[in-house]
């Protein structure tokens, strides 16, 4: 075992810390010109080849070979510097990986380059009230128009994260209703700019409504080219699969767990509970997980960088990460006593925000066991594909 | 950066796997069990024909010159097969002998490497797995240093019902033996012996968690009811699924601790203390959960899983149960 990253990449890091040293100088831009100077930023990050690694330079990726331990410095850096990455979201982690695969030329050329530089925000067009962990069930319906040139879509779907901002919607939409259930979706891109489509946020159990929370969408005769579908007709549902392999490996949501576990040490102090014994063994209990978690995504980094097979451990990582999100919520609940009482006022508003402000984390902790696949759903994950497990019956067709 | 298992690691544990397979199955584990020994020489000198006991050693201590990770890693397999012997307490007496300076002590080296000397551990508890068999007992002095005791007449042995059948203890009492001098008292070497020994248990810990787990599935996948693989109902599933979410990542805890305590890093003692108390959780917790999924034949004595039951009892208890070592841990964090 060996966790330096070694020689050639401290070389590396240090002509990254070069560049930004250089390059990442944000202080005093305000508003529109901020916006500009990051919007430029990227742009130089993508020639020197440190974002946009896997998306080819006439996109506008930087085209690089693939190399997890380089990524993982620019990363760091980056983090380090406070300096913007990737614009992030579904548009970069979902569609662009999508349309790189499976796309046509034509999609690749319109979307991707938008996509990348912000300009095209993307909503996840997959969920429906009828259709949750059995997602193969959509009913959202979409036929060809009397002259075959554009999809008519009609239906609903629900749980858009960003959705209220969305330019653009990737969608399951049920085309052959004859056909076996995972045979007859397709895989369509649609305008969210048109009359035929309604949004509305939902409001979440935090309270939350606007622009930040998910959506439902309302489909009365939307309408898409036919150009805009991704993979064949009818094989939409294994185009949404190749979508959700693009993992990366990263060290980064162990960081993050990290940090949220210092702070409920810092909790722990500043309620003046950290010499209470119960207390301290309670954290040092969620700490075992907190170490599992950080030294397993170590493994995984370790193997994706060799080109070896991690096995099993990589379907535990999120359940993971959800369960000692719930420890860390349920021993803040009792650090903060009487803070339990009272609504915080929300993040970014500039108000004062005391202990409660760990309500956040501890209604958030909820929606990790739902958001990306329901915890039970990762439990039928571990134990058939981990563990090789025979199939439920009612569900041997999907895959 | 290297963060698992290269093939000469997993060829390590695949060779422990296979001797132990050959010569430490059911009906060994059973004849062990019922008869009132705590020792099976067969077992003993096939384990130690592989060179398990001077692992750990610098080569030019004929050694294989590897580290406590691939020591660890070798524990998991004799948790693994729940298999008897002072195996802990021998590879951790070889580390001792061999980073000792003193010339006599060091003398004993050969014959402790190649398990001719069988080495119990004695430090904390008064209760000694194997002792009936062991020539020589790692143990503290009064003053909290360590050493090598030779067992005789100064050294009172008395068997116990012991939890644990694969490594029965006895009740030890050091009277006037003579000892082998290790390290005094505030020789830095004596807490690294003692994180070295917490890292190892847990290794123990991880490799018995792991065969529960292991047993429990394949049970699933072949016990039918209602017509089907009882592993296809939801209820059973989540239960396996929940016991590997709960084993596969402290693995790489265990690894961590390992690596930690071979680089010398400053954080070494505090990875020990958190790996023991979450892996002897976590093999009590696989324990119980085994015998949940295995319905009656779990419960029975001739089915077996109660030996690995059994060996996270004694585990669990060894050197410190876990609430101490999170204690430990929290002081260790600068809590």
């Amino acid at each position: 075992m060996d966790l330096s990253y070694g020689e050639t990449a401290e070389t590396f890091r240090k002509e990254v810390r070069g560049f930004l040293g250089r390059e990442w100088q944000p202080a005093g831009r305000r508003g529109a010109e901020l916006k500009e100077f990051v919007r430029a930023f990227r742009r130089l990050a993508v020639e020197q080849g440190y974002l946009y690694r896997s998306v080819p330079r006439i996109y506008g990726g930087s085209e690089q070979p693939v190399d997890v331990i380089r990524a993982q410095v620019i990363r760091e850096e980056f983090g380090r510097a406070r300096a913007p990455m990737e614009v992030g979201g579904n548009g970069v982690n979902m569609t662009v990986p999508t349309l790189l695969e499976r796309g046509t030329e034509e999609q690749r050329e319109l979307f991707i380059r938008k996509t990348i530089e912000g300009d095209y925000i993307w909503g996840q067009g997959y969920s429906e009230p009828g259709s949750g962990s059995d997602l193969a069930s959509v009913r959202t319906r979409a036929e060809l128009s009397p002259d075959g040139s554009r999809w008519i879509i009609n239906g609903q779907k629900i749980w858009t994260s960003m959705g209220m901002q969305a330019t653009h919607m990737f969608m399951l939409v049920r085309t052959e209703p004859d056909a076996p259930k995972h045979e007859g979706i397709t895989y369509l891109l649609l305008d969210l700019d048109q009359s035929g489509i309604t949004r509305r946020p939902i409001r979440q159990m935090t309270g939350e409504e606007g622009a930040h929370t998910f959506c439902e969408f309302y489909f009365d005769n939307a309408e898409t080219p036919v150009g805009w579908q991704v993979g064949e007709r009818g094989q939409g549902w294994f185009v949404s699969r190749t979508t959700l392999k693009h993992e990366r490996a990263s060290i980064g949501s162990a960081d993050g767990l990290g940090r949220q576990f210092g702070k409920l040490v810092d909790l722990a102090r500043e309620t003046g509970r950290l010499a209470d014994p119960v207390v301290r063994d309670r954290l040092a209990q969620i700490e075992g997980r907190v170490l599992s978690h950080r030294y397993s995504s170590f493994r995984l980094f370790s193997c994706a960088a060799a080109g070896d097979d991690a096995g099993p451990i990589q379907l535990m990582m999120k359940l993971l990460l959800t369960e000692i999100g719930h420890d860390i919520a349920l021993l803040a609940q009792d650090l903060i006593g009487d803070a339990a009482m009272t609504e915080p006022r929300g993040a970014g508003t500039g108000a004062g925000r005391g202990p409660n402000k760990w309500l956040d984390q501890i209604m958030g902790s909820l929606g990790n066991s739902i958001a990306g696949g329901a915890s039970n759903i990762q439990r039928n994950i571990i134990g058939e594909r981990g563990l090789g497990l025979p199939r439920d019956l009612a569900m041997a067709g999907e895959r | 950066m290297r963060f698992h298992l290269t093939s000469e690691q997993i060829a390590i544990q695949d060779a422990v796997r296979g001797t132990l397979r050959e010569c430490w199955g059911m009906e060994q584990l059973h004849a062990l069990a019922e008869s009132d020994a705590d020792f099976d020489p067969a077992c003993w000198a096939a384990l130690m024909a592989l060179g398990v006991g001077g692992l750990a050693l610098p080569e030019a201590d004929g050694g294989a010159g590897l580290g406590l990770l691939e020591a660890a890693l070798v524990c998991e397999i004799a948790g693994e097969a729940a298999a008897p012997g002072p195996l802990i307490g021998q590879i951790l007496a070889a580390i001792a002998v061999s980073a000792s300076g003193n010339a006599q002590t060091r003398a004993l080296l050969p014959a402790i490497a190649a398990g001719e000397r069988i080495v119990a551990l004695a430090l904390d508890h008064d209760l000694v797995p194997c002792a009936r068999a062991a020539d020589l007992f790692l143990t503290d002095d009064d003053a909290g240093g360590l050493r090598l005791v030779e067992a005789g007449e100064g050294v009172g042995i008395e068997p116990q019902r012991s939890t644990d059948r694969s490594r029965p203890v006895s009740r030890v009492q050091f009277r006037t033996a003579g000892a082998h001098p290790l390290f005094a008292a505030g020789d830095p070497m004596v807490q690294r012996l003692r994180d070295a020994a917490l890292v190892l248990i847990a290794a123990d810990a991880l490799g018995g968690a792991q065969h529960c787990t292991d047993l429990s599935v394949d049970y699933a996948k072949t016990r039918e009811q209602f017509g089907q693989p009882i592993g296809r109902f939801q209820g059973l599933k989540h239960q396996l699924a929940h016991m590997t979410l709960d084993v596969e990542p402290a693995r790489a805890l265990l690894w961590y601790a390992a690596y930690a305590w071979d680089a010398g890093l400053p954080d070494a003692s505090h990875a020990a203390a958190v790996a023991k108390a979450h892996l002897c959780d976590v093999y009590t917790r696989s324990a119980r959960a085994a015998v949940a999924a295995h319905g009656g034949i779990g419960y029975t004595w001739e089915y077996g899983l109660n030996y690995w039951f059994r060996r996270a009892l004694h585990d669990g208890a060894w050197l410190g149960s876990p609430p101490l070592h999170r204690a430990r841990a929290a002081e260790l964090a600068g809590w």
